[in-house]
């Protein structure tokens, strides 16, 4: 019985920059100009399924990871494992090849990691924004330049102020 | 898209739906935001006669932004935020997150407290399949399994208030363990309701699913074949009832499921009609685990609910209380292990899965050894069921809508997060 990570080496070969066992899923790094042919020797070994697709933003790097969390409905072998497939990307010039035509169920989840990244998919049949109004995606929410202001518990007033509005 | 009235000709306005000409023979239908069909959503879509030729889902309607939220949050306060995804079925919500964030602690529950959850969790499972039964019997005209479903529903959520508390957001798993242990007189209610809803489930049967009229309407309709739901990666009960036999209870056993016996119901048709019968199978077969899980808990003694490393650290009042060395009273504040306030998660990834009520709900928290989480990602049921919107409603006629929209018990809050 040859474990996954051997079969997903021997498939990926040196693409593969870091392979890991991470807690819960197997992660596998590979440089952005491989991303799509491994997703295509991935799918072949029968990952169906994209279960999400996420990004962090890692900004004293100045880099993005992004990862595509992909299982499979069909083979019940590897239904019990879970892989990451990742790769890090320039912050100031986010593009990624898009694999929404690759797996389908990758659609929806670019759209989303587009509109609070700012990260541009190219490749996507329907790049658009998918939950957030075009104001607010502008300000790409889930960076981690973006800080949500909280209000004070403290009321400040400007009395001073205020009072210069009243006649008394 | 601009709304038409009806006096200036240009389109038709009925209430709660607006119609514009998209092109020849063409026109485009929008079903919500505020349509009584729609949930939280508003629907395009483009029909020709009345056959939908192409459907976009807009939503986002009720987005609350969590995963920014949770950035700024210590790791024990996420728990009643993320609740807020889908309030009926809390403990399985939130359960995945607790599962990602005890790998990174390296600590496992005790077997009492994964039993706990387990209870919970099924008691959840069967509360959210009444509710989407519910919802879908009003979505076909059929007001009578609405009132039904509604009013057995509150049977379990009467038990998730007997178990956390709580009716709704019960806050019950932590990292650890669980909140506090059942009551005394809980396996026999439970046991109680157990019997009253099996016998309650045929007569759903009987008057929802074996019904000619709701038969003719379900049938045939939003058909989905086994490759076609692998492809668009659906979740839950909408892959069993295409033949997919995928569960994550199953494939990758969490919490106490290794050690219960249950089946999982698959079907083959991969209609609407299956999807509708694939949820009564699983409430059938949740009843069951609730039976099992209650008879464990009353043979072994309550005792450990919580890791040691955190129960150690616990106010005197609390164990005092759980060990039955004072009766409870309700005017004592228990309050939780003051350790969770300044609790620091070793840095790490990890990736946790469960199978909440609509389907497969996955977690990926990412932690730079702060108080805060550094990233955390959820990706909701309905968040990767509504895709199937767009590839499979077209096709049908505007009337399967309500149908194919009600079999996918999709429940926009839990997208749109």
């Amino acid at each position: 019985m040859i474990s996954l990570q051997d079969m997903i080496k021997e498939a990926l070969g040196n693409n593969i920059i870091k392979i890991e066992d991470n807690k819960g899923y197997i992660d596998v790094v590979v440089p952005l100009e491989k991303l799509k042919e491994s997703a295509i020797k991935v799918k072949q070994l029968g990952f169906d399924h994209v279960k999400s697709v996420t990004a962090v933003d890692y900004i004293q790097k100045k880099q993005f990871m992004v990862t595509y969390h992909i299982s499979s409905y069909l083979n019940e072998e590897l239904s019990r494992h879970v892989l990451g497939l990742s790769t890090f990307i320039d912050r100031d010039n986010p593009h990624i090849p898009s694999l929404a035509t690759i797996w389908t169920s990758a659609e929806f989840q670019e759209r989303e990691v587009y509109e609070f990244f700012g990260i541009i998919f190219d490749g996507h049949p329907d790049l658009r924004l998918l939950l957030l109004t075009p104001v607010v995606a502008a300000l790409k929410p889930l960076r981690k330049d973006f800080v949500v202001k909280e209000d004070s518990i403290n009321i400040e007033v400007d009395y001073a102020a205020y009072n210069a509005t009243k006649w008394w | 898209m601009e709304a038409g009235t009806a006096s200036s000709g240009s389109g038709i306005h009925l209430p709660g739906m607006e119609i514009a000409k998209a092109s020849k023979n063409r026109y485009e239908v929008m079903i919500g935001p505020a349509h009584p069909g729609s949930g939280h959503m508003r629907i395009f879509v483009e029909v020709d006669g009345d056959i939908m030729v192409k459907v976009d889902p807009d939503i986002g309607f009720v987005h609350r932004t969590m995963e920014k939220l949770a950035e700024g949050r210590e790791w024990i306060q996420n728990i009643p935020l993320f609740e807020r995804i889908a309030i009926l079925d809390a403990c399985n919500i939130t359960l995945p997150y607790v599962r990602a964030v005890e790998k990174l602690l390296g600590i496992e529950a005790p077997e009492r407290a994964r039993y706990l959850r387990t209870l919970l969790c099924e008691i959840n499972r069967v509360a959210s399949h009444l509710y989407g039964m519910g919802i879908f019997g009003v979505f076909l005209g059929h007001s009578t399994l609405y009132m039904w479903a509604f009013g057995d529903r509150e049977v379990f959520i009467d038990l998730a208030e007997r178990l956390t508390g709580a009716r709704l957001t019960h806050t019950y798993p932590v990292f650890g363990g669980v909140r506090r242990d059942i009551p005394d007189d809980f396996p026999e209610d439970a046991r109680k309701a157990t019997r009253y809803m099996r016998k309650r489930l045929n007569e759903y049967a009987k008057i929802f699913l074996n019904n000619p009229n709701i038969r003719s309407r379900l049938e045939n309709v939003g058909v989905l074949t086994k490759n076609q739901a692998a492809e668009l990666g659906l979740v839950g009960p909408n892959i069993r009832a295409s033949g997919i036999r995928y569960d994550v209870r199953l494939n990758e056993p969490y919490e106490a499921y290794g050690d219960v016996d249950f089946e999982i119901p698959v079907f083959e048709e991969g209609d609407s009609l299956a999807r509708a019968w694939a949820r009564v199978e699983e409430v059938r077969q949740s009843l069951n685990i609730i039976d099992q899980v209650v008879t464990w808990l009353e043979k072994h003694p309550r005792e450990n609910f919580m890791h040691e490393k955190f129960w150690k650290t616990a106010p005197k009042l609390y164990k005092d209380v759980y060990e039955g060395k004072i009766s409870y009273s309700p005017k004592y504040r228990i309050k939780l292990m003051p350790i969770f306030a300044s609790l620091k998660v070793p840095p790490g990834k990890s990736f946790a899965r469960v199978e909440a009520g609509r389907g497969e709900i996955v977690y990926y928290v990412e932690s730079n050894g702060d108080i805060f989480p550094y990233r955390v990602r959820v990706v909701s049921p309905s968040f990767r069921n509504v895709i199937a919107f767009k590839y499979v409603m077209p096709g049908h006629r505007l009337m399967d809508l309500p149908a194919i929209y009600g079999s996918f018990d999709y429940f926009p809050p839990a997208f749109d997060r």
